[in-house]
């Protein structure tokens, strides 16, 4: 162990095709090295579920205000995509889970593997994901060729929710359901996003063998996040899709 | 294992001119690419310490503007703006992230014995945010300006033309520089303490960073999604906060103030921290009620997450919630007045050097004991609703930001400027200084407090003649508040050109920082420590060499 914090300890490579980990200079061992990373990682995690809350708490004021419009407006909602989508991504789940495991065994092979479906997973719920937001623009609740457009003060109406002829009209407010469904879900899209490109950041480094039994924090960290996003959806769908 | 230490009298620290972390290495990428919490810290100070004095400029254009009745600078829309500039200014580009980000960067992982801190990426990056946050800050003045405060309320901040999306970014961009930081220090005091330095040996500067940490990490997320809701709300109309599509305002203030309360005491437990370091320091005995002063900031910690509704006894929310919160503002000035009580009790009897950092402190213990107290006057249900939203507020919470948190950054300043530079500034200055600021404050906000009482409603652009001759007076003293500060400017960068030399351990000191190099050097310890005394123990200090055994 070095103490003239010129020197970092090594952790030596399990097998030829991976590369030994320098730990970095102020740490005095991988274990202490390993337990920050994940300690202030979680603490990361818990800004995020805290963010994620402002919006949970604007549901909840917003659903208890106009029970009708959350009523009407989760029917709108197809829930078979919806459960479709909890499926993906609860799988996605254990394949990342599966790919950290593997990681932890050094099994290059199968990390990759099991990395990839995790990415698979995360581009099937986009493009389900898409197909729900295509429908919503179909049928007016979200016109989001008009999201930018300016408010009209003179007609109260608004540029990017035109529901002629559904029942969304005939309830108060129906935009603000939409509006919720839409600041949510795109949010929650976005973490998928970042996710999936962690993820295939994690594979580069798997593919040159820096990550092994003796260190694989990053695949660790990674999968934790998606762990998050997939939580976070687990919440969302029966909020949305549900209980109305 | 033996530590060789220089005798410190005969051999300055300057001329000798050891590698440190200043000299180590030079060039610009030495600095912009560091991962050195020193000088990552350094140039927290540098940036923060510019944003200091941008913010003061506002503010003292804005006391010039009330010169006269009706206005002596600017329209009344420029005044609108001015005034929020110095609010944004100060609160997200200063007291914020000011003592964490210099003096905690500085400071904090010296005495934790670490090397850096434990996630030194993250942290050049928090600085980076910090910048960017800096940059659309000024971008948005560039872009016409922002008139909303700095509290940003809706519905005004979703109708009016200005740059609020802009500001809306630069606070959310700093709020994750603020959330990364304290993240950062989290992970450092759990994970890299030294060997023999338990909690309750770790310095009250650290529990307090510590306690703030967790208040960054816990409170500003929130903010951080408010403000982008801010920003859909202005670019698509997702009607949350806008009453015109059925949304509600209160519940922005709500979210606001979840965030903003416990920003309050981000911004002073920092200052508490300092000045529990230095009371001990510069009255050379160990702190009264040590344990009592780090489980305060704790408690602080914990109940200033459930008063943020005592900034909306105005805005019609239920009276039963009103009780609750009117209930725990007084609950947390509880823990408050512990850290009052032992700081006055440490002196009490001391040997105490009236150098200038100890002099911003005493300064600091009388303007808080006014700013505490002010704060539980308006605590109080029926009192609040008089006084809100007049000048009494502006001076009380001026108090606690201004006349708290920014001398216990001086002082804390002062304090470790030997260790940072090496080099000490004038002292019959620094006191010279110290007094005219302290002067200069009292008269700026006294008179406020009075005009306030008498019902002088806040950031108004003019005023009713009646109230002329207090805000003379105030203009007065606040233009005695800029000589002040000025005066401090000036003697602290001429000390680094002057270079006269600091000792080692300028003011005996006995936590880990003062037992390393000045300046110190990039490793931070040539041996690493092992913590075998209590902490504030000045009976182990050798005063011969002014060095305790460290290993």
């Amino acid at each position: 162990m070095s103490h003239d914090g010129h020197h970092s300890v090594v952790v030596p490579a399990p097998g030829p095709e991976f590369v030994p980990h320098t730990v970095a200079h102020h740490f005095d061992t991988p274990v202490q090295e390993f337990q920050a990373a994940k300690l202030g990682f979680w603490l990361f995690l818990a800004t995020e579920i805290l963010l994620f809350g402002g919006l949970f708490a604007a549901y909840f004021y917003y659903h208890e205000m106009y029970p009708e419009t959350f009523k009407v407006g989760g029917h709108q909602l197809d829930w078979k995509l919806g459960a479709l989508n909890t499926t993906v991504l609860l799988a996605s789940s254990w394949t990342m889970a599966m790919g950290v495991r593997s990681a932890q065994t050094s099994q290059k092979q199968k990390t990759l593997m099991f990395c990839g479906l995790t990415v698979l997973g995360a581009a099937a719920f986009m493009v389900v994901k898409f197909f729900e937001y295509s429908a919503k623009n179909e049928h007016g609740f979200i016109v989001f060729k008009n999201l930018f457009a300016p408010y009209d003060e003179a007609t109260g109406q608004l540029a990017w929710f035109q529901p002629h002829g559904t029942e969304m009209a005939n309830v108060p407010h129906g935009h603000m359901f939409f509006a919720i469904y839409l600041t949510m879900t795109a949010i929650h899209g976005l973490h998928v996003i970042i996710g999936a490109g962690l993820i295939v950041w994690v594979m580069k480094g798997v593919a040159k063998g820096r990550f092994h039994s003796g260190y694989f924090l990053p695949v660790d960290l990674v999968g934790l996040y998606w762990h998050l996003v997939d939580l976070i959806w687990i919440f969302l769908f029966p909020l949305l899709y549900l209980v109305p | 294992m033996t530590t060789n230490v220089p005798v410190i009298d005969a051999h300055p620290a300057v001329p000798s001119l050891p590698k440190n972390y200043l000299n180590c290495s030079a060039g610009f990428m030495s600095w912009a690419g560091t991962l050195d919490h020193k000088r990552i810290g350094l140039m927290y100070l540098i940036g923060t310490g510019i944003a200091f004095l941008a913010g003061g400029l506002f503010a003292l254009l804005v006391r010039l503007h009330l010169w006269e009745p009706h206005g002596m600078l600017f329209s009344n829309e420029t005044y609108n703006q001015v005034f929020t500039l110095h609010g944004a200014f100060m609160v997200f580009l200063f007291v914020i992230p000011a003592i964490p980000g210099s003096l905690g960067n500085m400071v904090m992982p010296l005495m934790l014995g670490a090397k850096d801190v434990a996630l030194p990426r993250l942290n050049l990056l928090s600085f980076y945010l910090w910048i960017t946050g800096a940059v659309l800050a000024t971008l948005a003045i560039i872009l016409g300006g922002f008139d909303t405060g700095w509290t940003f309320y809706t519905p005004y901040s979703l109708y009016t033309d200005q740059a609020v999306v802009s500001i809306g970014l630069a606070v959310f961009t700093l709020g994750f520089s603020s959330i990364f930081t304290g993240l950062n220090f989290i992970v450092t005091v759990h994970k890299l303490r030294a060997p023999g330095l338990t909690w309750f040996r770790m310095p009250l500067f650290v529990w307090a960073i510590y306690a703030t940490s967790i208040l960054q990490v816990l409170a500003t997320p929130v903010l951080g999604i408010t403000v982008l809701l801010v920003a859909f709300e202005r670019l698509y109309h997702i009607g949350i906060f806008d009453p015109r599509l059925g949304g509600d305002p209160v519940l922005f203030e709500h979210f606001f103030w979840f965030y903003s309360h416990p920003a309050v005491y981000i911004m002073v437990l920092p200052a508490f921290g300092i000045i529990s370091e230095l009371v001990s320091v510069h009255s050379r005995k160990p702190l009264f009620g040590y344990k009592l002063i780090a489980f305060s900031s704790i408690a602080i910690a914990i109940i200033s997450f459930l008063v943020w509704g005592h900034h909306m006894f105005t805005s019609g929310q239920s009276t039963y919630a009103m009780f609750a919160f009117s209930f725990l503002t007084f609950f947390v000035a509880i823990p408050t007045a512990i850290k009052e009580f032992s700081w006055v009790a440490t002196i009490w009897k001391g040997s105490i050097a009236l150098n200038s950092p100890m002099l911003y402190t005493l300064a600091f213990l009388i303007i808080f004991a006014i700013g505490g107290l002010t704060g539980v006057i308006l605590g109080s249900l029926n009192v609040d609703l008089h006084l809100h939203d007049t000048y009494f507020v502006v001076a009380h919470f001026h108090y606690v930001m201004m006349g708290s948190i920014a001398l216990a950054f001086f002082a804390g300043l002062h304090h470790w400027w030997p260790k940072m530079f090496g080099v000490m500034y004038d002292e019959t200055l620094a006191k010279i200084a110290c007094g005219i600021i302290f002067v200069g404050f009292n008269a700026t906000f006294i008179p406020q407090f009075i005009m306030g009482s008498q019902g002088m409603p806040r950031r108004y652009a003019t005023y009713v003649p009646e109230f002329a001759g207090y805000h003379m007076a105030s203009t007065c003293g606040a233009m005695l508040l800029g000589c002040g500060v000025a005066l401090m400017v000036y003697y602290l960068v001429a000390s680094l050109l002057q270079r006269k030399p600091a000792m080692e351990n300028q003011w005996g000191g006995v936590t880990l920082d003062w037992q390393t190099p000045t300046p110190p050097p990039l490793e931070n310890f040539h041996t690493p420590p092992k913590v075998v005394h209590e902490v504030y123990d000045y009976s182990t200090l050798d005063l011969h060499s002014m060095q305790r055994p460290i290993s």
